[in-house]
Order: structure tokens, then sequence, then C-alpha cells
């Protein structure tokens, strides 16, 4: 248990939990100035969960315990992987679970347990979320994973500390054809995982174009405020997930106070322009029909195999 | 894509500067609010006329979102219920039902003057009443239809900012 | 005598003596004997096979015992993996059965005597199939094994005229299956001194490759087809969902590993290892399996079907396992070949575990409700808590998610196949991401069906009368599913209790050192980059979850929580018709894989008598068939049914034309005989 450890658990964990509201409030308020609008502000995500919490806990007549317990263990999933990531430290003491395929591994048991919470509501909508929620996620795994392997062959390892490590010693690693195809891959199984456009709308209306929101409608209160910090939570993880693994530089390999703060300072940095170029992204792009979701899955993992064969060809 | 990069530019801001701070009384709820309300809105028998001028006071132009108030699909969501129409009667049980699934606490605000005293509809034989007359309303918004600056006025009152 | 033959002799005898029970005792005691002594000789198999695995040895040869071949038994540390593996399942079930078969109040009764006494010779049967140490040996027990679940699949037939059609399939692939390992071993035999392995072992490395390679392929498919290798799988579905819960299960858990131990048994021990293609195949088949058999899981609703169709699948991710082992062990890579065999043999453990406990809580909502489909069943949290605990558990082992059981052994699968790609060259360039992706993609989709298993069969609000109606199964039944729950809370948490085992009897298959360096804690890789704790994991998940919801309570307002009617939009109350079911959870990923799965549709519309604009009734059919039966076996089976047609104008009935086959056939005879004097 070494200190430099303790802090970044502790940094990270206050950032992820801290921060991630301000980047959904971030990518909206980008949202909002570009179709002229004036926009509430980055904070109104958290003045939005402070007021959740102040709300009545409802429980639907029907559901079990799965119902209730599905948003605090989506909230634990992401701790778990925001403690475990190297984000702000590259010696996390929870290093044997900061493997990357851990880390997906336990992202997606989040999803799961959405998703049956929303088949428990017994309501057409949860069940409907539910299905096309797991049918993404069916088809997200084998571009998830082969990205992952085309990013373990230069190092040897799929240890996410290891990865970062190496990029960080070998800068020229970036510009590999292998990095290039496997972030392509990445950034397309990031929007299908977190749920934003052109896979799926977080702010429409319309219950059969939903997929994630869907699963939640029939929570309310602090169970909701729960559910969409997760939700942010998810994005600044595979968003600094993103960054880190391609983009590391700035990260703190030492112990020292300045080289921690300047680790933050470039964690944050990082993951704000990422969230802004997604969603100026957003803003040119419409959600795509569920059918041909697969396709555009299918040619992320094409480029996924790519990656792979560029790896060993070129290694 | 370009084209609507170019239109992005042309327009610029298109939000009118906010107006001064609506004067009044706020329901007693929206204290616990802290500028931040979800809004459910229930057609309970209107004509559509409210739900236009609505969807222009959340429009770019008058942009009620900046003072915090956003539409929400499900009434579990929600903290406000925005009511238009007279209540007819295929609507009354749903009415009740939705305002039933929004948690504490909660505020109903009604809508244009069919909402408030049935308006012109008032006596005919599909209508069961004013929204009043089916659950209790926090905040009336007089108008036939009203324009969207009394809108997003009422929906200040409710986030305080 | 050593623990092992002690051990084992126990195990021997207990059986022998409540297959004799069975027969004789009257119906109260007879389920009761039976299952505690099928327990007893689980747990003494664990142990022989356990001390098998630690080292030590055992061999015993009675020439007499059979004729021609005589029986040899010899215990070594892979037999004894398999040995304990079949022990465990045993000891599950055999406590599970004496409350099931008593039927429950929709289901049918399994306590007859046939039924009771083949039981322990079935559980027997399986234990000596890892030990036999001739060929002789090994296909009696084979047979043996087969003959019994046989005997036992078809044990409700009077009842279900599905049963007897699933017997019948599984006879005869079986028997097939039977014909293949015999002619293989017979090849075998014939170039060697005897009929032991130990003469096998040293006749192995001097056979020409053809011959091996001709051996190497008859055991595989008489081996793969017992293990739900696709294509030779078509019983697998049909077999499992009819036999009764407790013999679904042993099949499932125990009986299917010993195709893969015949493959392992032959391909690495006996033959001493192959060329490269060997293996390619055997990965390419665990791969088709893997993904055939999910994708065929996800799509159905019969929970039973979908749990056999999912034994598949993992028997897939095994021989993917093997395969790649064979692979890097031709390559000459011994550290990566032992990951990936303890990859394998790992799998086979938790999968032994896991797939009890799914057949166990399927079979006990078989017991209380009677319905085995998906799209019937819901909400039976209420009644049957204890049951929905266990399918949850073994559906969490069973999606490979952390903090489950499957997900250390899938780990290890990747990361063995994932360092694979410097080593082995230009096919495993192209080999080993295709095998990646195929691992992912059977994730990904045992991830949907049991999401879909569990929430729609076990969540919100029951489907049909039977599922509203449904109690809790009685204890001995409940006991069998804590025990395999048990085990696989054990597997996920502790692999310490395994994988030193595990490696140490892989390490040996394949001729190298131990590949995983394992503490109560962690999960290392030898030689190679990689790290696992999947108790840091769960801990670290649990931490979360406490923190979360004491966040919840600090934060939140304190403020009496409110029952309310679910969210209906306001019209009409929610009826059990509007919830999701299986098939319409499915049909995403249908459409999505429609070139595969190709569902057959069926529209009859019922025309009033006046006017044919009138529709009176519109009746919808939906099947999603088998598309490797339609394509592979339907050809085949049409085309037997013509020989057969064909063949039966030889023989019309006139004893004429009989007297006149044999008179011409002597005659040609005497002809031959002259001209090739």
């Amino acid at each position: 248990m070494s200190l430099f450890g303790t802090v970044g658990i502790i940094l990270q964990l206050l950032i992820v939990v801290a921060l991630s509201p301000l980047l959904i409030g971030l990518m909206r308020q980008i949202r909002a100035l570009m179709e002229g609008r004036a926009g509430p502000g980055i904070g109104q995500p958290w003045r939005d969960l402070r007021k959740l919490m102040r709300k009545q806990p409802i429980t639907p007549r029907g559901t079990t315990e799965v119902f209730r317990f599905a948003p605090p263990l989506l909230v634990a999933t992401c701790l778990a992987v925001a403690a475990a990531a190297p984000f702000v430290t590259t010696a996390s003491e929870l290093d044997p679970v900061a493997d990357l395929f851990a880390v997906v591994a336990l992202l997606t048991l989040g999803t799961v347990a959405l998703a049956l919470a929303g088949l428990d509501t017994g309501t057409a909508f949860g069940g409907m979320g539910a299905s096309r929620e797991t049918t993404i996620i069916a088809l997200v795994e084998p571009t998830l994973l082969v990205a992952i392997f085309a990013l373990s062959v230069p190092v040897g390892s799929t240890n996410l500390g290891a990865i970062v490590t190496s990029s960080l010693d070998d800068p020229g690693q970036v510009f590999s054809p292998v990095s290039l195809l496997a972030a392509v891959a990445l950034i397309v199984v990031i929007i299908a995982e977190t749920g934003r456009l052109p896979v799926d709308n977080p702010s429409t209306h319309l219950e059969l174009t939903m997929v994630h929101e869907a699963m939640v409608l029939e929570y309310s209160g602090p169970d909701l405020a729960m559910v969409e910090l997760a939700s942010s939570m998810r994005l600044t993880v595979f968003l600094g997930l993103l960054a880190n693994l391609f983009v590391p530089w700035g990260i703190a390999t030492t112990g020292a106070p300045l080289v921690i703060a300047a680790a933050v300072l470039a964690f944050v940095a990082k993951v704000a322009l990422l969230g802004a170029c997604l969603a100026v992204g957003e803003v040119f792009l419409a959600k795509l029909r569920l059918f041909r979701v697969p396709e555009l899955l299918a040619g992320s993992f094409v480029l996924g195999l790519l990656a792979v064969a560029a790896s060993f060809f070129l290694a | 894509m370009l084209t609507l990069w170019r239109k992005i530019r042309r327009s610029g801001r298109v939000a009118e500067p906010a107006p001064p701070r609506p004067v009044g009384e706020s329901p007693a709820a929206a204290a616990q609010f802290g500028g931040s309300v979800q809004i459910r809105h229930v057609d309970a028998g209107s004509c559509n006329g409210c739900e236009v001028e609505i969807a222009s006071a959340f429009g770019p132009v008058y942009d009620a979102e900046r003072y915090g108030a956003r539409l929400v699909a499900s009434p579990r969501h929600a903290d406000a219920l925005l009511v238009t129409g007279a209540v007819t009667l295929n609507m009354l049980e749903p009415l009740r039902r939705t305002y039933e699934a929004v948690p504490d606490p909660k505020v109903v605000v009604a809508v244009g003057d069919c909402a408030r005293n049935c308006g012109v509809f008032a006596g005919a034989y599909g209508v069961a009443g004013a929204v009043g007359d089916v659950v209790p309303v926090d905040l009336e918004i007089p108008g036939c239809p009203p324009r969207p600056e009394a809108i997003v006025a009422a929906l200040r009152k409710l986030t305080g900012r | 005598m050593n623990p092992v033959s002690g051990a084992l002799l126990g195990a021997v005898i207990v059986g022998a003596l409540s297959a004799v029970a069975g027969l004789l005792l009257p119906r109260p005691a007879r389920s009761a004997v039976v299952g505690v002594g099928i327990a007893a000789s689980g747990v003494a198999a664990v142990v022989a096979g356990v001390a098998a695995m630690a080292g030590q040895g055992a061999s015993l040869a009675l020439p007499d015992l059979l004729p021609l071949s005589g029986v040899v038994i010899g215990v070594d540390a892979l037999g004894g993996l398999f040995l304990a593996v079949t022990g465990g399942v045993a000891v599950a079930t055999g406590i599970y059965g004496m409350g099931y078969c008593t039927g429950g109040r929709h289901g049918h009764r399994t306590d007859g005597r046939l039924v009771q006494a083949t039981l322990p010779l079935f559980v027997l049967a399986m234990m000596l199939v890892p030990v036999a140490a001739s060929v002789g040996t090994f296909l009696l027990c084979w047979e043996l094994m087969a003959l019994t679940s046989l005997l036992l699949v078809i044990a409700e037939h009077r009842r279900r005229p599905a049963v007897a059609s699933a017997g019948r399939w599984y006879a005869v692939m079986t028997q097939l299956g039977l014909v293949a390992i015999l002619i293989g071993l017979l090849v075998f035999v014939s170039n060697a001194a005897d009929g032991t392995f130990a003469a096998l072992r040293v006749a192995g490395h001097h056979l020409s490759p053809t011959v091996a390679g001709l051996v190497f392929v008859t055991t595989l498919i008489g081996f793969g087809s017992k293990a739900g290798m696709v294509p030779l799988h078509a019983w697998l579905p049909r077999a499992h969902p009819e036999a009764p819960s407790n013999v679904s299960a042993l099949m499932s858990a125990a009986m299917v590993n010993l195709g893969v131990y015949g493959i392992v048994r032959v391909g690495f021990d006996l033959l001493g290892g192959g060329p490269n293609w060997w293996w390619l195949l055997v990965l390419s088949l665990g791969a088709l399996s893997a993904v055939y058999g999910i994708l065929q899981a996800a799509i159905g609703t019969d929970l039973k079907r979908l749990l056999g169709y999912s034994t598949s699948e993992n028997m897939g991710l095994v021989l993917i396992g093997v395969g790649a082992a064979g692979l890097f062990a031709s390559s000459g890579d011994g550290t990566l070949a032992g990951l990936a065999m303890a990859a394998a043999m790992l799998h086979i453990v938790n999968h032994a575990a896991f797939k009890t406990l799914l057949f166990q809580s399927a079979g006990s909502v078989v017991y209380a409700t009677g319905r085995r489909d998906l799209d019937d069943l819901g909400g039976l949290r209420v009644g049957m808590p204890r049951t929905t605990a266990a399918f949850g558990l073994g559906a969490l082992a069973a999606s490979a998610l952390p903090p489950g059981a499957a997900f250390v052994s899938e780990w290890l699968l990747l990361q063995a196949l994932i360092h694979g790609l410097p080593a082995a060259g230009i096919s495993a360039a192209i080999v080993m991401p295709l095998a990646v992706a195929a691992v992912a993609l059977t994730a990904g989709l045992a991830v949907a069906t049991f999401v879909k298993a569990y929430g729609v069969g076990f969540l919100a609000r029951p489907r049909s009368p039977e599922a509203r109606s449904a109690v809790e199964s009685p204890p001995s039944m409940i006991a069998g599913m804590a025990v395999a729950g048990a085990a696989c809370i054990a597997l996920a948490l502790l692999p310490i209790l395994v994988l030193p085992a595990i490696g140490a009897v892989a390490g040996g298959v394949v001729d190298s050192g131990d590949p995983v360096a394992v503490t109560a804690m962690t999960i290392r890789l030898v030689d190679v980059a990689g790290s696992l704790s999947p108790l840091m994991l769960a801990i670290a998940l649990v931490v979360g979850l406490a923190a979360t919801l004491a966040g919840a309570r600090v934060f939140a307002t304190r403020r009496a929580a409110r029952a309310a009617r679910l969210w209906d939009c306001g019209a009409g109350p929610l009826s059990a018709r509007m919830e999701y079911t299986a098939t319409s959870f499915a049909e995403p990923l249908q459409r999505v894989f429609d070139d595969v799965v190709q569902a057959e549709q069926d529209v009859d519309v019922t025309h009033h008598q006046e006017s044919s604009y009138l529709v009176k009734a519109v009746e919808y059919r939906r099947r999603v068939p088998d598309r490797i039966e339609r394509r592979l076996y339907d050809p085949v089976l049409a085309a037997m049914a013509g020989w057969g047609r064909a063949g039966r104008r030889l023989a019309p009935g006139s004893v004429h034309r009989y007297l006149g086959y044999g008179f011409y056939s002597v005659c040609a005879l005497l002809i031959l005989l002259v001209v090739t004097r």
C-alpha cells in the first residue's frame, strides 16, 4: 500500500465522481451554443442531481430486489473502474484489477444490471430497452476484444498500467497504423457502449427510439440520480481510457505533488477535449435505425481486425 | 455537413437576451427545486395551439432550458406537469395516474385558458372539467394560446433563475 | 492400497450397492437411498481424483474379468481431474435427485425401479471412463455410459411423445460416435503391441502421419459428437430438454466433458501431439460450436434447450483452448500450450459447477410449474425466491462476467490466444484474431442469452397460471442447488482452490512447467505478462456498492418511500401479455443473424364462409429450426430413406424371388471360385 498509489486512487475517484456531471454539462452547453441557444450552463447536471436527491423514492409494485439494487451496482462498477484504471497515476494499488479485459467486463456487468432492472419492471418499454441494449453489447464485444488484442501486441500484456507506460516510453507508437486503426475502432465502441449518437439518442422523448433511456423510465429520485451519475461516470471513464491508452502524456509516474497536480489537469483537459469533440460531432449526426447499427459495428470490427493484422505484419 | 456548418456560423446566437426576473409568488414546492425543473407535458384534450407555443418556448429564440427547465419523457423523472387543454372524459383517469406517478415534491402548471377554466370548450359533452377539477393546480398561465414569454416567465418562477 | 485406489474402489462399491438398492427397495426409501448413495460415491470419486491430481497414481489389471481384453484400470493426473469433476457433479445431483424424482405438482415421477437403478450405474460408468487404461476397458465403460444414459433420457417416454424421438436421435448418434471411436482405436491398436494405453503410447510415436491422422480424425468425430461439437451436436438440444433434470445436469456437466477427455487423451497423450492441421481443425470446430451454440441459445425460448445449446457453446470454448494448446505445443511454445490447456481445463471445472446449478434450477421450475417455455414463465421470484437466486448465480457465472466463475477461465483463454501471436507464424496470425473474435462474440451472446433467460423467466410478473401458483422446491432440491452454488462461488472468488492442481495437470499433458502462479489473491501468468485478481475485483465491487448505498443514504433527503403503480402511460392495467417475452427479446438478434438462423414462418388465415374479405381467424406460427440439421442431416436422412425405399423393391415378398437370389448368388460364388483358382 504505497502513498503514491493510494493518493492516486483517491484523486481519481474524486475527479471522476465530481467532474463527470460537468462533462455532460459541457457537452450539452456546446450543443446548445452550436444550435444558437444560450444553454443552462455546465453546472446544470449537478443541480439536477441535487434536486433528485431531494425527491421522494418510489417503489413500483411488482418489482424485485434486482430493480432496487441495479443503480447502486451500476455506480459501484464505475467506481471500481475509476479506482483501478490509470487516469492520474500509472501505479494503482488495484493493479491486478487493471486488466483491460477485466475493466471492460466490469462495465458490461453494470449494463447487464440495468438491463435486468428494465426486464424486472415488466413493462414493454423496459423489455424493449433491455433487448436492444443487450443486442448492441453482444455485437460490440468482438470489436472491443480485438481492439484490446491489437493494443496488447506491441506491449505483450493487457495490463492497463503496462500499456500506458509503454506508450510513455515510446511516443512514436501513437502514430503507428496499429494505434490509429485501434483508436478508430475504439471510438465506435465507446459511442455504442455509452449510448451516444448515432447509436442512441440520450435526449429523445420517443420511447420507440430509446435504447438506454427505456430501461430507466421507471426510476425516480435518488435511484435516478445514481443512474444518471453512473452514466456520466461511464462516459468519463471510457473517454479517459481512450485518452490515456493512446495519448498518455501528462500522467504521473512519480509521487511529486507538482507532477500529480499536472497529471490531474492533463486528465481533465484531455477528457474535456474529447467530450467537446464528441458533442460537436453529435450535432451533425442523426440516430441510426437500430438495424443499421450492426453494420456500423461490423465496420469497426473490420478496422479492429486490420489493427491486429498490422501489429503482426508490421512488428 | 459543410452546409450545416456554414448555417451554424451564419446564424450565431439566436436566443434573445433574458428578460428581467418575473415578479410574483412561486409555488411552495418550487423552493426545493434549486434551479432544476424537469417537466412532463400532458395533453389532456388540447387543440395543440398551446403545444406549438410550448415548443416555441423551448426553441432557440426563447430557450427555456437556459433557466434550468428541461422536458422529460417519463413522469417519474419529472417535477412539474405542464397540462394543456380541457380535461376530456378519456383523459380523466390517465391525467390522475400521471399525477400519481410523479414523485414529491411536485407542481402542476395549467397552460392556457382551456386548462384553467375550459376556455371555449366549457360545457361541451366530451369535457370532464378544467385541470383544477382533476388534480391540484399550483400555477396558471392565462392566454389562448399564451405567448412563449408568458410560459417562460412561469417556468422561471418554478426554477428561480 | 493408496488413497486413490481405496477411494475409487469405495466409489464403485457404493455405486453398485445403490443400483441394487434402487432395484429392490420399496418406493419411499428408494430415491432417498439412491440419492445418498450417489452422493457418497461422488465424494469418494472427488477424493480419488484430487489425490490423483496431487501425483499419486494407481493401476490395476484384471485380465480375466473380460474375455479377449481384460480390464485394465490406471488413474493418472489427467484422469483424476475428470474423475473429480464427475464426482462433484454426482454429489450435487444425487442430493437434488432425491426430491426431484417425486415429480412435483405438474411434473412427472421418475422414481421407478428402472430409473433409480440405472442412475447410479450411469454415474459409475462416467467415473470409470477416465480411469480406463486399455482400449477394451475404455470402450466397455463408454458403451455402458451410453446405454445407461439412453435409458435415463427416455425415462418419461410414456407421457410425452417428444421423449421417444429424442431418445432415438440420441441412441443413433451415440452409436455412430462409438463406431467412429472404435474404428480409430482399432486402427491404432492394430499398429501397437496390445490394447493397453501404455502400449499405444509407445506405438504412437512411430505411427505414419497418415495413420495417425486417420486415428485422430475418427476419434475426434466420435468424441466431438459426445462433447456436443457442431456439426455433430444434433442430439444435445433434443436429449437434454426431454431427460429428467437431474439426468440433464449429469449429462451436461459430467458426460460431455468425457468427449473432451477422449480428444486430449488420444491427441496429446497416446499419439503424442501432432501436426498443426489437427489442432487447427479442433480450434475451428470449437469456434464454430461456440458461436453457433450460443446463437441458437440466444434465440431459443425453451429453457432446457437453451441450456443444452449453452453446453455446446462452452464445450466449443474448451475445444478452442485445446486446439490452441496443440498449436502452441507443435510450434514448441510449451508455456503458452500449458496456459491454453489450463484455461480449457479450468473452464471444464467451472462449466460443471454452473451448468449443474442452472439445470437444477431449471428442473426446479419444471417441478413447480410443469412448463419449460420462457414465454409461459416469469414472476417466479415471488413464489420461488431460492430457485431465483440460484439461477441468478448460475447465470452470472455462465455469462462470463466478473465476479462469476467463467470469467476467470475465459480470461485465461484470452490471455493464451493473445500472447500466441508472435510465436506461431502466419497461420496463427490469421487464426488467433479470429479465435479471439469468436470468443468475444460468444461472450456477448452469452450475456444476451442469460439476461433473457433470467429476466424473462424469473423476474417481472407471471405469464401463466402455473407460474403464478409456483411454490418453492423441497429441501433436498434446495440442498443440491446449494452445493452447486457454493462450488460456483468458491471457483469464482478463490481459484487458488483448483488452479494450482489444474496447472500441474495441464503442464503434464503438454510436457511443460506450471503455466500459472496462484496466490490467494492473484493469478499470475508464468513467462508472459498478465495478472488478475478475482477476489480483489469482488471486494472492490462490494466496497463500491456499500459506499454508494451509504452515500445515497447520507445525501438523500429523508422521505418515506411510496409504493406506486407501474408507469403504463396512464391507460388500462398492465396485463401479463404486455410484458416482453423471450421471443421478442431475441428478435433483434434473430434479425441480425437471419442468414444463419433462417426462422420459418407460417401464416394461416381463415376467412368467413360468407365473404373472403372478412377474416375469422389468423394463426401465426414461427419456428427456429437448427439450421445445421436442416442443411446437413435432413439430406442425409432423406437419402437413407430413399435407399430404404429403393431397397424395398428387392424384397417384394415372393418366396420364389428369395430362392432365386440364393440360387444365383451360389452360382456366382462357384463361378468366382473356379475363375480365381
